[in-house]
């Protein structure tokens, strides 16, 4: 392995950034692939499932055997609102493999006997945010209804460029949320990633019901990252 | 289940063979590049060894570990990356076969 190629990876890996390490298992040349580099042909179909999958496998592309190592951060998912769907989402997504944090600066929804095992921050966003920001391995569900909690959130998860991003409330409520995003200076396109109301249209009704809408749409959004483009994946 | 979302980096293999080149010691980095039935550590995963046969990090639950070390050593001392594949069909099953059932490919490179 190539020492500049080793030091590039963790830098990569430190920062939560996604990689693939692609070594030429013939001469043992590697390469550093980040997400979004273009590589084209049966090779390039093969790093993009390993981004998409997070799946390290051996592949042969134009004669030649490769290594695909996948680093992929951990995907983690961010609830602002320690609510009665949080309740429900924290356990499950947990489950599903996606760390939660909890955020609300209500103390008297968070609070650790609502909460217990759950990473839980009965602070304002902007705190907890600035301390640990958010990333494209992160989602956020944005679950309060509450503008003063739940805006500064949801317009920093658009610029961090959040694989996922899901607001609570009605279509009406979304209206006047977009206009308060514009206002915040978010663009229509990044707004447009916002998926409100929110969670996978399974005709839930009870709080937990919401949360395994909310975190299949969170799974899907994960899953099918890099698709947008070609128009697969709405 | 790990929970933490950063990297644990007085265990991560990667971290560690970086830190030892840093300090100027030889290493190799042998990954899992194949496996095939079970197999007790996924594709991808590392052991790095220094010069002096410190290791960190697996590549199986323990079973081949010793005679991957073995050839790291002779990795760094000449610089050709190897090839191994361990599995109970192997011929050296008995020393240091998969008693798990499975097979694995390693592949064992020099760092530099």
């Amino acid at each position: 392995m190539d020492p500049y190629v080793l030091k590039t990876l963790n830098e990569e890996r430190r920062a939560r950034r996604a990689a693939v390490l692609v070594t030429d298992l013939g001469d043992g040349r590697d390469r550093i692939v980040r997400e979004g580099d273009h590589v084209a042909g049966d090779l390039g179909a093969a790093i993009a499932n390993a981004f998409r999958t997070g799946n390290s496998r051996s592949v042969d592309a134009e004669g030649r055997s490769f290594f695909l190592n996948a680093h992929l951060p951990r995907p983690r998912l961010v609830v602002i609102g320690a609510v009665h769907i949080s309740q429900a989402l924290a356990p499950m997504a947990r489950i599903a493999g996606y760390p939660v944090e909890i955020i609300d600066p209500r103390t008297a929804f968070a609070t650790p006997e609502r909460f217990p095992d759950v990473a839980l921050h009965a602070e304002w966003p902007e705190d907890v945010l600035k301390r640990a920001p958010l990333d494209s391995y992160t989602a956020l569900a944005a679950v309060t209804h509450d503008p003063k909690i739940d805006d500064f959130a949801l317009k920093a998860a658009l610029d961090a460029r959040c694989f996922y991003v899901g607001a609570l409330g009605s279509r009406k409520t979304h209206a006047k949320r977009v206009e308060r995003l514009l206002a915040l200076g978010a663009g229509a396109d990044q707004i447009a990633r916002i998926h409100a109301p929110i969670g996978l249209d399974i005709g839930a009704a009870s709080p937990a019901e919401i949360a395994v809408a909310v975190l299949a749409q969170a799974i899907h959004a994960f899953r099918s990252r890099g698709l947008e483009a070609k128009g697969a994946v709405a | 289940m790990d929970e933490s979302i950063y990297l644990d980096e007085a265990r991560d293999p990667l971290i560690i063979a970086e830190g030892w080149m840093k300090d100027g010691k030889d290493v190799a980095i042998a990954t899992v590049v194949e496996t095939w039935g079970s197999a007790p550590r996924p594709v991808g995963s590392h052991l790095v060894i220094d010069g002096e046969g410190n290791f960190h990090g697996s590549v199986s639950g323990g079973c081949v570990e010793g005679a991957v070390v073995t050839e790291a050593i002779d990795v760094i001392d000449n610089g050709k990356a190897k090839m191994l594949e361990f599995g109970v069909a192997d011929e050296t099953a008995w020393q240091v076969g998969l008693s798990c059932g499975g097979r694995i490919k390693v592949y064992v490179e020099r760092l530099g």
